[in-house]
């Protein structure tokens, strides 16, 4: 089995699409890296940054960078 | 062909897949998403057989019990149209994706009511937010406006005056929301309310800038501050996809009778795209229960 994409998941603590999308990478068996954006002001920062976006969950796959829980394309990127 | 095409993954859609799927009915399920509005929702106090839970974990409950039964599922796919064939009814997907099926289930709920101003759609995602509860924490210490005057633009404002510097409250109407949220509000320090005040454009170029406000009675502009704009004036029905097949009403919901029937016979509809009254997750999964058996008999009538 090849090695598992780094996954990076910004959320914020009540937000219920981020619940969702960590559920889902969960049920999959995938690990993540989940950073609370709320709390964590550096990480906001690198969020918005990264990703140009002010919304949550941004979730950060290898490369490639998805805004909203995507369900479609987090599959397609976790099965290359 | 399948015998029932459902359309929407939230409450109604899931809770007539079930239906159907009892019913042996070959059944596909197709959505943008899972859970639909209940994905915007915290703290359900409300929906029977529990005191308190999450929306995201009552749609993993919903989700589960759908996957225990062979219900044929495309979710992430958005339905561009319906239309009438010989033999039934032709979904089409905004991919270019076609489905057949004897009888239809629309379920496609409703989606938060859009500005339709200058900068909205540049701006959504770049602190034009529609999920103050989602994205409010980002915009923390930050000076943000609220847009609305509705319950959900009172919580919005409510949850940002704990966390923004300083919250614009702006709406077009008197405040209609619940008395004790008004009341809450009445006494946080950093909020400004603009009642009779229209927002005409968002400001900005790769971040929110700011918002222009008109009062509506002397006809006069306001330039206020904000990094934020959380966007709350309520919601409009996802009933796009059968504007040429049958009426709406004025507000666009697709009307139907108490069988869920619409006026054309095979297609049915559920939950809160339609002129039921209440939106309610209770309401939503009992009018999708009963459509999908509705259209069991219907499809049981086909067959003599």
């Amino acid at each position: 089995m090849p090695e598992q994409k780094n996954i990076i998941i910004y959320t914020t603590p009540v937000c219920p699409w981020c619940h969702r999308a960590k559920e889902y990478l969960s049920s999959k068996g995938f690990s993540y890296t989940d950073y609370d954006v709320a709390s964590d002001k550096e990480k906001a920062k690198e969020m918005i940054q990264k990703s140009g976006q002010m919304a949550v969950p941004v979730i950060v796959i290898g490369e490639e960078i998805i805004v909203g829980f995507n369900q479609t394309r987090i599959d397609e990127l976790l099965a290359k | 062909m399948y015998d029932l095409i459902i359309i929407g993954g939230g409450p109604a859609g899931m809770a007539a897949a079930v239906y159907a799927a009892r019913k042996r009915l070959d059944t596909l399920l197709t959505a943008n998403d899972i859970g639909g509005q209940m994905n915007w929702t915290t703290g359900i106090e409300n929906y029977m057989g529990y005191q308190f839970i999450e929306g995201s974990d009552l749609i993993e409950k919903f989700e589960a019990q759908v996957n225990h039964f062979p219900v044929d599922q495309k979710i992430g796919q958005k339905v561009a149209r319906i239309t009438k064939i010989d033999s039934g009814f032709e979904v089409v997907s905004e991919s270019g994706n076609k489905f057949q099926s004897k009888a239809v289930l629309l379920a496609t709920g409703k989606r938060p009511r859009r500005l339709n101003v200058p900068g909205e759609t540049e701006l959504t995602g770049h602190g034009v937010s529609y999920c103050a509860v989602c994205d409010g924490p980002i915009f923390a210490g930050q000076k943000v406006a609220v847009i609305g005057g509705g319950n959900s633009a009172l919580e919005a404002a409510l949850d940002m005056v704990r966390i923004a510097e300083h919250v614009e409250l702006v709406s077009a109407t008197p405040l209609t929301g619940d008395t004790v949220l008004i009341e809450k509000l009445s006494n946080a320090k950093n909020l400004r309310t603009f009642l009779g005040h229209q927002t005409e454009e968002i400001l900005g170029k790769d971040l929110v800038e700011g918002i222009v406000i008109k009062d509506l009675r002397t006809g006069e502009h306001k330039k206020l501050d904000a990094t934020g704009v959380f966007i709350e004036i309520g919601l409009v029905p996802n009933s796009d996809m059968v504007r040429s097949l049958i009426k709406l009403n004025q507000f666009g919901e697709v009307p139907v009778n108490c069988s869920c029937e619409t006026e054309i016979p095979g297609l049915f509809a559920a939950g809160d795209v339609t002129t039921v009254p209440e939106k309610q997750i209770v309401i939503a999964a009992g009018e999708g229960a009963k459509a999908a058996l509705q259209a069991h008999r219907y499809l049981q009538r086909l067959a003599r």
